[in-house]
């Protein structure tokens, strides 16, 4: 009887343990098959497809190593990283500041700060090229708002989306002025799970507002901050839209960033084999800065 | 248990409806087919992607179907942007409209990958004769000397210019004795910086621009094998210098940054711009926007060693491996008709190709001399095309720019393209 007991039991809870796990693969099986199909499948083509060369009507033959040949011997290749790497430099550190700065204020008791949070999130709602639309209309250099207000100032502004000197700032201001709002309110998340406890206990120690947020608010939303850069890094190493639409023919050169790169291969020059290989290092860079992120993060981020 | 086997059937449902939702396209079309071979009749398919000709289209159809009560037409509209991938992939599928539009630049891909029906094979069949539309257009949808497309419609490019600003200026209209010289001597009149009126703007494109004064000055593409440029022939650089002398020397144009920023249709549309190179396809746009409407009009290109420009249009064609060849070739030659070019020609949105064709066209806008533009496409020639080589795509752009910027002078920017062409064909014959 004894001896028997155990082991009926263990059967219960196998047959149980059974059940829960039927259940948790139908319901983790949509989020599952979407991800294969649309996301892992893919990614195995693309490397795939990156040893191929293409000719019409989807016929493509294996090439080996020749596409990655090319793409080490490609100065275009390095054109377009290094302004990736202009437009990584300025765009992360933007976000991160002013989204911290605007999350601290949003995050403040003011009368109306809903009317305030609102508008800062606005852009997050516009399409992307609804943004790009109206923003190259306020930056047009002859009839833009931005170069009529500035006249108003007697200063004469530039064609700041045509000229070389200034196109990657004025993209690059455009993208931080969309997405701020949308970082911001992850980070005002993070401030609000801060206990109000500390910032009572800091106050009656004598702590001003300033030394509040650089010694309370500021270590303990680490974890967010980090959220906020890895993810505002990879949007930024994958920047195109805002490109393809706001910048023209002439001032492409000085703007045209890895993935631009992939689109004009893929699609202009219908070159789908080497486009693979350029989307492949695109891939490979971001896995290796992302991984390097998470390894600085103990330096930096607290948890507790 | 009962849960276990909620859990699979949950499962089961969910891969069912995924699955469904992929097989529904199949079986509504295996429907149809078996419809249609129950009824004896034939349903064509009829790919095009401009939504504003679809009610001309829906009409030349049931004029079709009125006359052949055994074939079904189907539109199947694609948007512009998505057409020619949708296409691509249609076609690597096998299953491409029975008929579609196809335009210049996409024949050759289509012709030589034995993709489209040459309508030579049924010449007997039909009543279709291309001595009917203008020959740069036939040329375009011929290939290795093989008729694969009915010309549909056409873009003629023609001098557009701003009468108010020439009545201003004390300036009289351009008219068939204007040469380039005199072009650019009115454009410099024309110009007005402090009122930023532009005389004449040379526009960055081969077809409303460098095209039309290569050919002009007497220069060409490609030779005739198709194995070399022409662009570093001296006709061809006087052609290409024509249009950035606008800018750089004579600065009647804005330069090649400030068109990108606005684009020059868009400072003629509000008046600022005297004068345009530009199609065909304006005319509505023009007729219809509050300014344009009753301060413009159209005049002959200015000519240089010959008076000319390039044409280019759409062309129907048939797919290959269509199931019903005799009922393709019977569409087409009715859309090929007098009859359809006056039904699109009444509707205005298209210039139709069938010479003679053109009458109700011609009078859709009255204020507008719109015979000059068909004068242009009677002179025309066809849009350069050099032979089927991935490698010349985007080539094009890349090296003409420089001229446009003036980073280098049109010389080297016509030699350097040359050059590149000449290699990528080398390389890939």
């Amino acid at each position: 009887m004894n001896a028997k007991q155990p082991s009926s039991i263990n059967a219960k809870r196998s047959k149980l343990k059974r059940r829960e796990y039927g259940w948790g693969y139908a319901m983790v099986f949509p989020l599952l098959f979407g991800m294969s199909a649309l996301f892992i499948w893919p990614v195995l083509r693309t490397i795939y497809l990156s040893f191929t060369e293409w000719s019409d009507f989807g016929n493509y033959h294996w090439t080996g190593l020749s596409n990655y040949i090319r793409l080490l011997r490609d100065t275009a290749v390095y054109h377009s990283l290094l302004h990736t790497l202009q437009y990584v430099i300025i765009y992360v550190p933007a976000i991160v500041i002013l989204s911290t700065l605007a999350g601290v204020l949003l995050s403040s008791k003011v009368r109306g700060i809903s009317v305030y949070r609102t508008i800062f999130f606005l852009p997050s709602v516009l399409m992307p090229a609804a943004i790009a639309m109206s923003w190259k209309w306020i930056l047009n250099g002859d009839y833009g708002l931005l170069n009529a207000g500035l006249k108003l100032l007697s200063i004469h502004g530039v064609s700041w989306l045509t000229d070389s000197r200034t196109v990657l700032i004025a993209v690059v201001g455009v993208a931080v002025w969309g997405a701020v709002g949308l970082q911001a309110v992850i980070i005002i998340s993070g401030i609000k799970g801060i206990s109000p406890m500390l910032y009572e206990a800091a106050s009656i120690e004598g702590a001003g507002r300033v030394s509040q947020f650089f010694r309370i608010t500021l270590p303990l939303i680490t974890p967010t901050l980090f959220f906020v850069s890895v993810t505002s890094l990879i949007g930024a190493m994958q920047v195109f839209d805002l490109i393809y639409m706001m910048v023209g023919t002439v001032a492409i050169d000085h703007v045209n960033t890895v993935v631009y790169l992939f689109y004009q291969q893929a699609f202009i020059k219908n070159d789908k084999g080497y486009a693979s290989s350029i989307a492949v290092l695109l891939f490979i860079m971001i896995l290796i800065v992302t991984a390097l992120q998470f390894k600085l993060q103990k330096r930096w981020v607290h948890y507790d | 248990m009962n849960k276990n086997y909620a859990s699979i059937l949950i499962f089961t449902v969910m891969l069912t409806l995924l699955l469904s939702g992929c097989g529904a396209g199949n079986s509504a079309s295996d429907s149809s087919n078996e419809s249609e071979s129950a009824s004896g009749n034939v349903t064509l398919t009829y790919g095009l992607w401009d939504q504003v000709q679809q009610p001309a289209m829906e009409k030349i159809i049931a004029k079709f179907e009125e006359q052949h009560p055994d074939i079904h037409v189907e539109i199947k509209l694609t948007p512009w942007n998505e057409y020619w991938t949708k296409l691509e992939t249609a076609a690597t599928g096998g299953n491409l409209p029975d008929v579609f539009w196809i335009n210049g630049a996409s024949l050759p891909k289509y012709a030589s990958n034995n993709q489209l029906l040459n309508l030579d094979d049924y010449a007997k069949d039909t009543s279709l004769d291309f001595g009917n539309y203008p020959q740069g257009l036939v040329d375009i949808y011929t290939y290795d000397g093989k008729h694969y497309g009915v010309p549909k419609d056409m873009d003629a490019i023609g001098l557009w210019y701003n009468k108010s600003l020439f009545d201003q200026a004390g300036i009289p209209y351009p008219d068939e004795t204007w040469d380039w010289n005199k072009a650019v001597e009115a454009a410099q009149k024309l110009t007005d910086p402090a009122n930023g009126i532009w005389g004449l703007p040379a526009q960055f494109q081969g077809q409303t621009g460098y095209y039309n004064t290569i050919l002009e000055a007497g220069g060409g593409f490609y030779t005739d094998d198709g194995k070399k440029s022409l662009y570093d022939s001296p006709e061809s650089i006087r052609g290409l210098q024509l249009q950035t002398d606008l800018i750089h020397k004579y600065k009647v144009s804005p330069t090649l940054a400030q068109m990108t920023d606005t684009s020059p249709k868009d400072l003629f549309r509000s008046g600022k711009v005297a004068m345009l190179i530009d199609g065909s396809w304006n005319v509505k746009d023009f007729a219809t926007n509050e300014y344009t409407k009753n301060n413009v009009d159209v005049a002959l290109l200015p000519k240089d060693k010959l008076r000319t420009s390039v044409i280019h249009g759409l062309a129907n064609v048939g797919a290959a491996n269509t199931k019903h060849p005799k009922e393709v070739i019977e569409f087409l030659d009715f859309l090929g008709s007098k009859e359809s070019a006056d039904i699109q020609g009444e509707d205005g949105t298209a210039l139709p190709a069938f010479h003679g064709g053109q009458e109700l066209w011609l009078k859709s806008v009255p204020q507008f001399h719109l015979q000059n533009l068909l004068d242009m496409a009677n002179a025309a020639k066809a849009l350069p095309r050099g032979p089927q080589n991935a490698k010349l795509d985007g080539l094009e752009e890349e090296y003409l720019k420089s001229a446009y910027t003036g980073e280098s002078t049109p010389e080297e920017a016509a030699k350097a393209y040359a050059k590149a062409v000449n290699e990528a064909i080398a390389s890939n014959p």
